[in-house]
């Protein structure tokens, strides 16, 4: 960004203010840090994607698409990843090259295309049955500069909130439990509501968990698995 | 005056050409006032070495203000410091920060030795009510910022921001912030009667054992015995959210 107020020798600029301008037009070299800022959550693989701006992972208030609601389900990126190439966005898949632990970061480069010009983010958020935490087309500066940006979690409204123990595939009932969290979720919950009645993607309205491990209604530690927005910090360094 | 942002090499290249203009502009008005001895006006750049400026004093003016329904906070510690962070989502909490986090006890981190000037609020402040503290400095290099204060009906939860950067603060510039909660990761979160210092409980507060994560990141908020944590002393009062906190900081010299 410039900021080039009036001077004598104005006319000595107006070349160098050209070239300034159309370099913003130009590709963008990103530096992007995402921390899971919670104590109990991980994240299944990030994806983060540069895209047009009329581009949209998900969005609050409409219908998830079957391949967000695929990863919200279930962790799986790919089918994202598919849409997004489809679109010519830049991406990067996968960057903590797994789950991304309560507290850990996971750092990336990304380089945009001049088209590219918003960012999106997406990943699930464990334990739950259709939660994860999204960006939806922030639009990237023009201006160097670090940047931070705080992230909600969402419900992709595609799938009842029964906490309990049960399958990542999209349309089947339960949460996925991926090895690293066996230990840390319970057992034999009776189920918490089998009713998804806002079907549109919306803020989570968080877990509510119980304090048996062995029965209660949810299989979610209510004193360690519950979160408070914003889940997620997105640090973004324009270059 | 411009302000650019662009990479070194144009500024350079940019900063010459700004200074040849400059001289050939300045050199073009001294022609029109002075016309008698044009000759004689040579603009020439001139370096000077500034004498090493007398201690200036930096105050700032800082109020806080608890947003929770029922959480005091502890006395409040303002910290002006040299460029570094007193704690960071994902890493350990050092024992000054726990005790803090766990008891409400400033005093090891008001006593950092990183600190340049650092101080404590008189006591703790109570939900909706604010503080104002005012702190000085002559140290050129505390322009960094740290407040810190627990949420005393909680095991280890606090609030605050740290390794702020407040050079850029003008004269009676102000800048606000709207805080979330931490938690220290060095106390269960088991909401267990004795070991919440607060009013909720009166029990303890620091306890060396660490048998949490250990690791610091933001709080889920208290459960209380009411929303289905039985063992829990709290109650649907003591529950919070994002944000917790509002910070003010004013530079008033």
């Amino acid at each position: 960004m410039k900021v080039i107020k009036q001077s004598p020798i104005k006319s000595a600029f107006t070349v160098l203010a050209l070239a300034f301008a159309s370099s913003t037009t130009m590709a963008q070299e990103l530096s992007i840090t995402v921390t899971n800022l919670t104590q109990g959550l991980h994240f299944t693989p990030v994806i983060t994607a540069a895209h047009a701006s009329d581009n949209h992972l998900f969005m609050a208030g409409e219908m998830a698409s079957v391949e967000l609601q695929t990863m919200a389900e279930g962790g799986d990126i790919s089918g994202l990843v598919n849409m997004l190439t489809n679109a010519d966005a830049n991406l990067n898949e996968n960057p903590a090259m797994g789950l991304l632990a309560p507290t850990m970061s996971a750092s990336f480069s990304l380089t945009n295309d001049s088209a590219n010009t918003h960012l999106s983010l997406a990943a699930m958020i464990l334990p739950s049955n259709d939660g994860f935490v999204g960006l939806d087309s922030w639009k990237i500066p023009e201006e160097a500069g670090t940047y931070t940006v705080f992230l909600n979690a969402y419900d992709a409204g595609t799938e009842a909130n029964d906490e309990i123990r049960g399958s990542g595939a999209p349309g089947e009932a339960g949460m996925p439990v991926p090895p690293p969290l066996d230990a840390s979720i319970g057992m034999n919950g009776t189920g918490v509501t089998d009713m998804e009645s806002n079907t549109k993607v919306h803020i989570h309205r968080g877990s509510l968990g119980d304090d048996n491990m062995t029965a209660g209604k949810s299989d979610i530690n209510n004193s360690v698995q519950r979160w408070l927005n914003p889940v997620a910090k997105l640090t973004i360094t324009v270059q | 005056m411009l302000t650019f942002i662009t990479p070194k090499k144009s500024t350079n290249k940019l900063t010459l050409q700004l200074l040849i203009a400059s001289v050939f502009t300045l050199g073009l008005a001294a022609c029109n006032d002075n016309d008698k001895v044009a000759e004689e006006v040579v603009v020439v750049p001139v370096v000077t070495v500034m004498p090493e400026p007398p201690a200036m004093e930096y105050s700032y003016s800082i109020t806080l203000t608890n947003l929770t329904y029922a959480q005091p906070l502890s006395p409040v510690a303002v910290a002006l410091h040299g460029d570094t962070k007193m704690w960071q989502v994902g890493q350990s909490a050092s024992v000054a920060l726990e005790k803090l986090a766990e008891g409400g006890d400033n005093a090891d981190f008001i006593a950092l030795t990183s600190n340049m000037a650092a101080m404590s609020s008189e006591g703790a402040v109570p939900p909706g009510a604010s503080v104002t503290l005012d702190i000085s400095t002559t140290e050129p290099m505390a322009t960094y910022l740290t407040v810190a204060t627990m949420l005393v009906n909680t095991n280890d939860a606090f609030s605050g921001l740290t390794g702020v950067d407040i050079s850029t603060l003008m004269l009676n510039q102000e800048k606000s912030w709207r805080l979330n909660v931490y938690d220290s990761g060095t106390e269960l979160n088991n909401e267990a009667l004795g070991t919440i210092p607060g009013p909720a409980d009166g029990g303890v507060g620091y306890d060396a054992t660490r048998n949490d994560i250990d690791l610091i990141g933001y709080h889920s908020g208290v459960v209380s015995k009411d929303d289905g944590l039985s063992s829990s002393v709290l109650t649907q009062d003591h529950r919070f959210d994002n944000p917790a906190v509002k910070l003010t900081i004013t530079r008033t010299k």
